[in-house]
């Protein structure tokens, strides 16, 4: 009993239960869902296929997203919400180094790592430029990320002269793709790496305990000496790099880039995500973990209803309804209800044992 | 006597996962009494008040008001059945005008009358002499002042009790006996006053009747003159208490090098807390201590000699050696510490576990790519919750959690673990029981033995008696006074404070 308590109350319960809920209710449905199949794709290369993978690989910029909004609201108490806007900067910068200025160029021009690497390193820029407004102007997250939401696909834009650059040359598919040879889709393993990464970061340095700490008690924090400014800036520079890492997929995908729809309220899924992982959007104590499982849910829930041929118009209606569903079960308010229920039930029962 | 009384609680239970929080507590309070219920942090008052006032429900037990049960389910059931609280924490708006503070959540339909509103709120505070009128904003008040609007808050429409939850714990001298005339004035209009406090003098000079709990139970129900302070003390603790008196007399003295620097001078320091320059010095193994009406600077004198406030002027050095403090943590690299005044704003990461609290601030000098590993943190709270007897469900507890005092014992701990040469303590033990308060105290002068030099600040002039070898007294942000060996006495510091040579 108090085992089941424990695993109940376990901040990761509901993602992983709404999981195994929308799994279950695929397996009863369609066993057919579950099916994995090796194919070839046109390239000739050997792909695992099926609704899965197919999970497995559109979820992969919501999780890597989910990663830095987590560090984000921890440290800030609020959320970014021009990531979609940022990924299309970065991609946009991608674009521009490997395509030239006319966009045309029918080779690359720099190596795909080299431009990627600087593409990070201005995402990093723009996640600093939040960061500033946060921790140093005290400005509400929200605010402060809503100027770079406003104005980034127009930067995005701009940075190519509205051009549409496309990349003739077929390995830098691979990042969205799969890489020849790996039937694995890469988009999953990035996220894997991203994941690895991030798990050795909080293993072997204090970022998790320095931002729990500002995240929850700035004053304190500042007087055991950590340096509150800092760690908020930090915690939007590693959104930076998610954001770079998502860019290069997005990108990578169409080999081009759409600045108007790329990446499009892609924040609020990863705000979702984070919430859905059972984190505190107020800030301080926060598990990674729970985001990316809560990046999944929501990317699983999307493909079943594409499954069930709910039409792309009709979706976020649908999604909605269960999202709702999802957030008044995680809601602090209905599982302290559900936890007295459960223990009343439990006096009752002894209380009929002892009579 | 029967019909005097206004609210009985009878028999009543509640426990939380692994802790029998209140035990069959019985509480009487009758018409026109100041009630104090006293008892060490833990002891079960703050929930015996949360379940009066509807935050937890409780197990077991009846509630009679007026010989009437009645269910108390949320703080809105109190309030409607008459039960008013203030809390330790002013919980009002201090950006909204005093009025409307008075009147939030209790207008009738849509409109307001604002007119009308302001005139009702002057004529209760000029009838309560409060000095304040409904158009002022609040947070433009004294903190006395916004404790008392919160009084008339809760006492206006006919209160029949009204709970006072360590309503002086941020007042000075003066405040706390303006506080205590309105509570006088309401127990003539019959009100039932329940007063928690951890000051005796202010018990003693403001309750009729004392209702002790320990570990939540019921230990008895007295009048005020049946009961000496001496005799208080004890049933709180449930044992005799140690003569205080002899504390620092117990403790074998640490003998500094002749000659050898102060571990930290502070010369001509200053910082933007609004302080006049101050010089400074501590000896090794030496206790001192800041002393002076609230709010005249002692905290913001050794927050500069921290770095917790921005330095605008003057020098630090330690051990003869000048060195520069700009931020917390280059105090923490001279080995200093300091636990700060407010422990729920500045101290406590409440979320964090009881561990993460203990090994933050050695954690944060180790630095950011040195992590304790699991089984290390475990074994250092472990070995502090041990040293300092911290009463915890476990380490992974979080700190919130925890009484007042055992917070308190979790901060102590996190400086100790720093190893620190010198070790500041401001106000360690406001809001905290008796026992805990002895416990740091001794805890104080037992590290200054073993070579540690330590500031102890305390509102207890007593206290800083007990402890400290030397005292620097503070007026309005300056340093008026220095006090050492037999000068060291309540007039002594009371006339140092007061500005008078003579007595």
């Amino acid at each position: 009993m108090t085992r089941l308590r424990k695993i109940v109350s376990n901040q990761i319960f509901i993602p992983v239960a709404a999981l195994l809920l929308l799994a279950l209710f695929n397996l009863i449905a369609d066993p057919s869902f579950y099916k994995i199949t090796l194919d070839t794709n046109s390239a000739g290369n050997p792909v695992l296929s099926g609704y899965l993978i197919t999970i497995l690989d559109s979820g992969a910029e919501l999780a890597i997203l989910a990663i830095g909004m987590t560090l984000v609201t921890a440290a800030s108490g609020g959320q970014d919400i021009s990531v979609g806007a940022a990924i299309a900067i970065s991609g946009s910068v991608m674009l521009r180094l490997l395509c030239g200025p006319d966009a045309n160029s029918q080779t690359l021009l720099m190596p795909i790592a080299c431009a990627f690497l600087i593409a990070m390193v201005v995402s990093m820029l723009f996640g600093a430029f939040n960061g500033i407004l946060v921790a140093v102007f005290q400005i509400q997250p929200m605010i402060a990320t809503l100027i770079l939401y406003t104005a980034g696909r127009s930067i995005a834009a701009w940075i190519n002269q509205n051009q549409l650059p496309v990349v003739v040359d077929p390995t830098f598919a691979y990042f969205g793709g799969y890489i020849p040879g790996c039937a694995v889709p890469t988009p999953f393993i990035i996220a894997v790496i991203c994941m690895i990464i991030i798990g050795l970061v909080l293993k072997f340095t204090n970022l998790g305990l320095y931002t729990q700490c500002v995240g929850i008690n700035e004053r304190s924090s500042r007087l055991n000496g950590l340096n509150p400014t800092f760690i908020k800036i930090l915690a939007f520079v590693i959104m930076g790099i998610c954001v770079s890492v998502a860019a290069l997929i997005k990108v990578s995908r169409i080999s081009s880039i759409n600045y108007s729809v790329i990446a499009q309220n892609i924040e609020m899924d990863a705000i979702l995500a984070v919430a859905l992982g059972g984190n505190v959007l107020s800030g301080g104590k926060f598990n990674v973990w729970g985001s990316v499982i809560g990046a999944y849910v929501i990317q699983f829930l999307t493909t079943t209803l594409f499954k069930f041929n709910v039409s792309s118009v009709a979706l976020p209606a649908y999604k909605a309804v269960v999202v709702t569903l999802l957030v008044v079960a995680s809601a602090p308010a209905v599982r302290e209800k559900l936890s007295e229920l459960s223990k009343r039930l439990k006096s009752k029962r002894s209380a009929k044992e002892v009579a | 006597m029967e019909h005097d009384v206004v609210l009985e609680m009878r028999h009543i239970d509640k426990s939380f996962p692994g802790v029998k929080a209140l035990q069959n507590v019985d509480f009487t309070l009758r018409k026109g009494e100041i009630h104090a219920l006293m008892g060490e942090n833990g002891a079960g008052k703050s929930t015996l008040i949360k379940v009066l006032t509807g935050v937890y429900s409780k197990d077991e037990g009846d509630i009679l008001l007026e010989g009437k049960a009645v269910a108390i389910r949320s703080p809105q059931d109190a309030q409607n059945l008459g039960i008013a609280t203030v809390y330790q924490e002013i919980t009002l708006c201090p950006n909204l005008s005093v009025a409307e503070n008075m009147y939030i959540g209790r207008t009738r339909g849509a409109s307001v009358n604002w007119k009308k509103m302001n005139a009702q709120a002057d004529k209760i505070l000029e009838n309560l002499d409060i000095p304040a009128t409904g158009k002022m904003q609040l947070g433009s008040c004294s903190l006395a002042v916004q404790q008392m609007i919160a009084i008339a808050w809760a006492v206006d429409m006919d209160r029949k009790v009204l709970i006072l939850d360590e309503p002086t714990s941020s007042l000075d001298e003066q405040e706390v006996a303006k506080l205590f005339r309105l509570m006088r004035e309401l127990k003539e209009r019959g009100v039932g006053i329940v007063f928690v406090t951890h000051f005796f003098d202010q018990v003693y000079e403001a309750s009729d009747r004392i209702t002790v709990l320990r570990d939540g139970q019921l230990v008895g129900e007295y009048l005020i003159q049946d009961l000496p302070r001496v005799q208080l003390v004890s049933k709180m603790l449930g044992k005799e208490l140690d003569d205080q008196a002899d504390l620092r007399g117990e403790q074998p003295r640490y003998l500094p090098e002749e000659g050898a620097a102060p571990v930290i001078e502070a010369h001509q320091l200053q910082s933007d807390a609004g302080i006049y320059p101050f010089n400074f010095y501590i000896n090794k193994g030496e206790v001192n201590g800041f002393t002076s009406l609230l709010g005249s600077g002692r905290s913001e004198c050794v927050r500069a000699i921290f770095g917790a406030d921005r330095v605008i002027g003057g020098t630090v050095k330690k051990n003869g050696k000048e060195i520069k403090i700009k931020k917390p943590l280059d105090a923490m690299k001279n080995g200093i510490a300091y636990l700060s005044e407010e422990r729920k704003a500045d101290g406590i990461i409440g979320d964090l576990s009881v561990r993460d609290n203990i090994i933050l601030a050695s954690q944060v000098l180790r630095g950011f790519m040195k992590p304790y590993s699991k089984a290390e943190a475990n074994k250092l709270a472990d070995e502090y919750i041990e040293l300092l007897q911290v009463k915890t469900a476990s380490r992974d507890t979080p700190i919130k959690s925890l009484s007042g005092g055992n917070q308190q014992k979790v901060i102590v701990a996190r400086w100790l673990l720093m190893h620190p040469e010198y070790l500041i303590l401001d106000e360690p033990t406001r809001g905290i029981d008796v026992g805990t308060k002895q416990e740091i105290q001794k805890l104080a002068l037992q590290l200054a033995s073993e070579g540690m030099s330590v500031t102890f600040i305390s509102s207890e002039t007593d206290e800083m008696l007990h402890t400290c070898s030397r005292l620097v007294v503070m007026r309005d942000r300056k340093m008026v006074g220095e006090l050492t060996g037999e000068e060291l006495t309540q007039n002594k510091i009371m006339s140092t404070i007061a500005g008078d040579a003579a007595v």
